[in-house]
């Protein structure tokens, strides 16, 4: 009955996306008020019915109903609240589910906050969320519903991918796809502006904020990946250029060129075409991500269920999203021209070079990510890019794009000299001095995470040491001037699952440094072992053992590793999100408006 | 204004790039066993008849499953094995990997055993040298000894229908000029 309610909310989320999508901009083209009006009461039934849906689905997996397919296939009766809870974006079905959720959250946010917007631009916005809203609600309906029943029912779920059932993971989908749907914001406001052909400090002050709460959910979302990857996966690293890793990747570089851009567009009314391809782009790219990890083009860890017909729905929502919008860009784009000149040397150029930078980065990537791709097309055999292609290009980038972004912002506006960037860089090194607005310190803070991420991947790149070895009970090994000793190893129970538990002492000298107790454990209902890592992390430094086999005489395959410096890698992120969101609460985007711009 | 085109250019021809790559499969890596000859093993069988070796095997097609009782999925293509079995009147080989013996035992015991012999790679290592990926997974061997086909994960309806009833009918017409 509940499944069923919720199979209903869906369908009625649908319609009133239809009506949010098709009134409110055929309104806006036809000069019908009336019909512009509808869009807000039509979002927030959209919102409403969205979230009902989803509650349903909460409800079955925290009730164990396995006579939902969905159900029954993620979760199980043993599997504890917290991972009921997540394990309904534990695959593709729910997963989509939570995605046309928060867009509904952030339709409604965008329909809320709205003071002094004005209402034809509300109306269009809005009229390209619904847009958005009705085709990933088709693909959910159509495809991927999540309530169809299981007859007969199951006795019990086949229970959710122990690499899941691990809280960072848990709140890694819903802080990515809020960035990803943020950028969707970003995008229609980017869509509206084309509609009305021109794009004024109105729409800058509505589209900065936003831009930039997306920007923060998708960093701290990959961060969250990455740290998930680092300790669950038991391999030691926190990046494997995997193509699900780069379909977060590429959108979020577009998304920083996109919140710098904006800057320029801001302060000296020009960029304001490049500016709107970019949101394009940044959604676009959100939507190819989906594309590739769902529709099984490419392979990668994050084996969704993949499915050809899935992929066929995608492609031609991509074709007509990213078609139309690059077709009215095309036909539109050059009424935006304008704004001020600048020279060589000023603040503007500084941010076109970061602008080309980021998107060279990013083409490169999804060059790399598809490169598989064309050659499999073109049938001229499988191989696969890995990590030495991406790290050629994306390190002297990166390090170019540090250099900028060192003397950007000491760079006036318009045109400089290099005598006053010279006593700008002298000032600068008294920055407490310094009057700043608030998204003055959030720029500060970002980059200050942008340096501090950088530290860590070098000094992790260069110092970290890592060894397997083979140890039996009471065995030492000495790594970096850490003593590993082997205590012991025993039997233990966890809520769902069965593991070995190893026990290590690190003595650094005399001084017993830290207890580590990495697992290996058997989660019943599945094959594979999963290895829960022993870490212990610290500022400079992380220890790290992840047992690997047991083999004959009592002895154990290990992985043992010292990494210095890698927490600054999420330090860093953290700081860099952090930036952005004092940025986004500046009071000169929530002032009311009327007052003089 | 013709530049404003660029992107809608390069978009569509990714669009075409996409919809090809949407016919291709990047899962069907070809095994680097297939076509070579079945790796031998000398493992102890499960009920301690005459062990059993693929060199004995030659002259026939056969099929090896591996499987384990702490394998769900195991469990779950077990009936969809056993008709296959039944079906083709094919010589079958378990390679219960990495398991115990009472375990196995148990597990057959209760679903039922369909295998001609069992044989037990309590180390994994015969998984290594015929490059198990996990449970389950089905070969098949032709009469002169070399691995045709490799299933990986549970056995379907349609996969036994539709790929390995047929194979076998071959493999055995091959043998028989």
């Amino acid at each position: 009955m509940i499944p069923e309610l919720g199979h209903l909310a869906l369908i009625l989320a649908l319609l009133m996306a239809l009506v949010q999508a098709i009134f409110p901009l055929a309104g806006s083209w036809r000069g019908k008020e009336q019909w512009l009006a509808l869009a807000k009461p039509a979002a927030q039934a959209q919102t409403l019915f969205i979230l009902l849906a989803y509650a349903c689905l909460t409800y079955a997996f925290i009730t164990h109903d396995f006579s939902v397919k969905y159900v029954a296939g993620t979760s199980h009766s043993s599997l504890p609240l917290l991972y009921r809870i997540s394990g309904v974006w534990g695959a593709h079905e729910g997963s989509l589910l939570l995605w046309v959720t928060l867009l509904a959250v952030w339709t409604l946010a965008v329909s809320g906050f709205n003071r002094g917007m004005p209402p034809l631009m509300l109306a269009r916005v809005l009229g390209v969320m619904g847009c958005v809203s009705v085709g990933f609600l088709l693909f959910l309906l159509v495809t991927s519903n999540p309530f169809e029943r299981l007859v007969p029912a199951s006795l019990n779920g086949r229970s959710l991918n122990p690499l899941l059932q691990d809280p960072g993971l848990a709140f890694h989908p819903p802080m990515l796809y809020m960035g990803y749907v943020g950028f969707a914001v970003a995008f229609a406001f980017a869509i509206a502006a084309m509609l009305e052909g021109k794009l004024d400090a109105v729409w800058i002050r509505w589209v900065r904020p936003w831009t930039n709460v997306a920007w923060v959910f998708l960093t701290l979302g990959i961060a969250l990946g990455s740290w998930w990857a680092y300790y669950e996966l038991g391999w030691g690293g926190w990046w494997f250029w995997d193509p699900v890793e780069n379909a977060s990747l590429m959108p979020w570089l577009m998304g920083t060129a996109l919140v710098h851009s904006l800057a320029v567009t801001e302060k000296r009314g020009a960029f304001k075409a490049w500016t709107v391809l970019l949101a394009i782009s940044a959604f676009s790219l959100s939507l190819l991500g989906t594309f590739l990890v769902r529709s099984g083009v490419l392979t990668s860890v994050h084996a969704f269920a993949n499915d050809p017909e899935r992929g066929v729905f995608i492609l031609a929502f991509l074709a007509a999203v990213v078609g139309v919008s690059l077709t009215l860009y095309a036909v539109k784009a050059h009424q935006m021209e304008g704004g001020q000149g600048f020279q060589a040397l000023s603040r503007e150029s500084g941010l076109l070079m970061n602008n080309v930078i980021l998107t060279v980065m990013a083409a490169s990537v999804l060059l790399g990510t598809l490169y598989p791709l064309v050659l499999d097309a073109l049938a001229v055999g499988k191989i696969s890019v890995g990590p030495p292609y991406f790290n050629a290009i994306i390190v002297p980038l990166g390090l170019l794009l540090a250099v900028l972004m060192l003397l950007g912002p000491l760079l006036r506006w318009r045109q400089d000299n290099l005598r006053q960037v010279g006593k700008s860089l002298l000032a600068a090194l008294l920055w407490w001095r310094h009057k700043r607005s608030l998204s003055g310190w959030g720029m500060w803070l970002a980059h200050l995470g942008v340096v501090v991420l950088m530290v860590g991947i070098t000094m992790t790149s260069l110092y970290s040491s890592g060894k397997d070895v083979r140890m039996a009970v009471r065995q030492h090994y000495l790594l970096d001037g850490y003593d590993f000793h082997f205590v012991g190893i025993k039997e233990s129970v966890g809520e769902n699952y069965l593991a070995y538990r190893g026990t290590f002492d690190i003595h650094q000298g005399d001084q017993l440094v830290s207890q580590l107790l990495p697992e290996k454990r058997n989660y019943g209902g599945q094959s594979m072992p999963m290895t829960e890592a022993g870490i212990d992390g610290g500022l400079f430094r992380d220890l790290f053992v992840a047992l690997g086999e047991p083999l004959d005489g009592g002895t154990w395959s290990l992985r043992i590793y010292h990494k210095p410096f890698i927490r600054w890698i999420w330090l860093g992120t953290l700081l860099m999100a952090l930036g952005g969101l004092l940025a986004a609460l500046d009071g000169r985007y929530w002032r009311k408006v009327g007052g003089a711009e | 204004m013709s530049r404003y085109f660029i992107p809608l250019a390069g978009f569509l021809l990714l669009l075409v790039l996409l919809a090809v790559g949407l016919n291709l499969n990047p899962r069907e890596v070809p095994s680097p066993f297939i076509g070579k000859p079945a790796p031998s093993f000398t493992l102890p069988s499960l009920y301690g008849e005459a062990s059993i070796s693929p060199a004995n095997l030659k002259g026939e097609v056969w099929l090896l499953n591996v499987w384990a009782s702490w394998c769900a999925t195991c469990q779950q293509e077990h009936v969809m094995l056993e008709y296959l079995i039944k079906r083709a009147d094919i010589k079958a080989i378990g390679l219960n990997y990495k398991d115990q013996a009472g375990d196995a035992k148990r597990w057959l015991e209760r679903l039922g055993n369909p295998f001609q012999s069992v044989v037990m790679d309590t180390d994994g290592k015969a998984g290594i040298e015929w490059g198990v990926y996990g449970t389950p997974e089905t070969f098949i061997i032709d009469a002169q000894g070399v691995v045709r086909h490799k299933h990986i994960g549970a056995l379907t309806e349609p996969v036994v229908q539709r790929e390995l009833l047929p194979l076998i009918q071959q493999l055995r017409k091959e043998a028989t000029p």
